[in-house]
């Protein structure tokens, strides 16, 4: 076999063991997108009854609490930015990233200083990368994430948020949220959200059937909203984490995919190619025995 | 007793645990326990860590344990939320 033919073969052997790799991560995506989805529905009802219940304590009675209460003037923000830990899944975290930096941007035109929270090793390793503040960050969940998990994230942000920021260094006045909304198994769209101070009229998800009857409080209204806004928060903070991860797992499929019809395509014109050489071989050595005998004709022809 | 019934709903963020028709729940508050029938006036209660129990139609009682958790009453509609229930 020439040194040309055994070359394509090899190419052809190495991307066909790569279509492999490729082939088995899409299908393990797809696998994971509906498990995601479940997910997420399965989050709905307990959000849902959640909304419905502030809004009930917002409509009927007038407490303010610190967490809707919007500071007059401004100080720092926080941005939440939620990213994937492994990459192999196409532009979803730059694309996160990107709408980040763009918050960012606006948020520092209004003379906001910024306070970054991460989620996701991607995240972390594009603002290490570039010697950018990180206020504190968290890996190992993203294509799995668990309400204890939104939980910690949450305590730490409404924790922050509480703080006075003119005065302590960790305190924040509001709060954003990025994250990548899953519309469909093939839209993904990265968005920011501001999460604090909560404006608690919702627009997004069904609206509560009917008009709200008046609600007895118990203890009282007060401390009911207490115990009801940060379960609020966190919900919002674990459907955001389940959209992302719904969303990570719909962006890898789609990115894998691609990569395996280009294997596909790469193995195709590989072939063609090694046939040629085989066929290119194979008109060589014909001709060279052709004009071998030719010689030997002619020599002995010559001799006679 | 009432032919009424009770619509609950007992949801946590991660799945929704038990739904179904009842006749009474039980639950304790911050104030204290509180049974629910039905026709209960509209309340939104926070819950202690504790038991909730909701003896549904058929009779049966189900106990959960529930930590972090909310009740809501209204128009014969009662829903628990907890942060975990088992």
């Amino acid at each position: 076999m020439g040194a040309q033919l055994r070359i394509y073969r090899r190419r052809i052997r190495s991307v066909k063991a790569t279509k492999k790799i490729t082939r088995a991560m899409e299908l393990i995506s797809a696998s994971r997108i509906v498990k995601a989805q479940q997910r997420v529905s399965a989050s709905t009802p307990y959000a849902n009854e959640l909304t419905r219940a502030v809004s009930a304590v917002a409509t009927f009675s007038n407490t303010n609490h610190p967490l809707t209460t919007e500071s007059t003037n401004p100080k720092r923000a926080a941005v939440l930015i939620i990213t994937s830990d492994r990459g192999m899944a196409g532009a979803y975290s730059s694309s996160a990233i990107k709408e980040a930096d763009g918050l960012i941007v606006t948020l520092k035109q209004r003379g906001l200083e910024v306070d970054t929270y991460l989620v996701g090793r991607k995240a972390v390793n594009y603002f290490k990368f570039r010697n950018r503040a990180i206020k504190n960050s968290w890996t190992g969940f993203s294509d799995n994430p668990t309400y204890a998990h939104a939980k910690t994230i949450s305590d730490e942000l409404i924790a922050a948020f509480i703080k006075d920021a003119q005065v302590d260094i960790d305190g924040v006045d509001e709060l954003h949220i990025v994250y990548t909304e899953f519309k469909s198994m093939i839209t993904q769209i990265a968005m920011n959200k501001r999460m604090l101070p909560l404006e608690v009229v919702e627009s997004d998800g069904p609206a509560p059937a009917g008009l709200l009857p008046m609600y007895e409080f118990e203890p009282n209204a007060g401390e009911v909203l207490n115990a009801l806004l940060p379960r609020y928060i966190e919900s919002r903070v674990y459907n955001a984490l389940l959209q992302s991860a719904a969303s990570e797992h719909a962006a890898r499929r789609r990115a894998m995919k691609s990569a395996t019809d280009n294997a596909d395509e790469l193995i195709k014109s590989l072939t063609r190619l090694a046939n040629a050489a085989r066929q290119a071989e194979i008109t060589q050595e014909i001709s060279e025995i052709v004009g071998g005998a030719d010689a030997l004709a002619s020599a002995s022809a010559g001799s006679e | 007793m009432s032919d009424k019934l009770l619509t609950v709903e007992f949801v946590t963020p991660e799945k929704r645990v038990w739904s179904g028709k009842a006749t009474m729940v039980s639950a304790r508050t911050l104030e204290g326990d509180l049974g629910i029938l039905p026709d209960h006036s509209p309340l939104l209660g926070v819950l202690v860590d504790g038991k909730v129990s909701i003896k549904s139609e058929d009779g049966t009682n189900v106990d959960f344990n529930v930590s972090g958790g909310f009740l809501s009453v209204a128009n014969n509609r009662v829903s628990v939320l907890g942060e975990s229930a088992s």
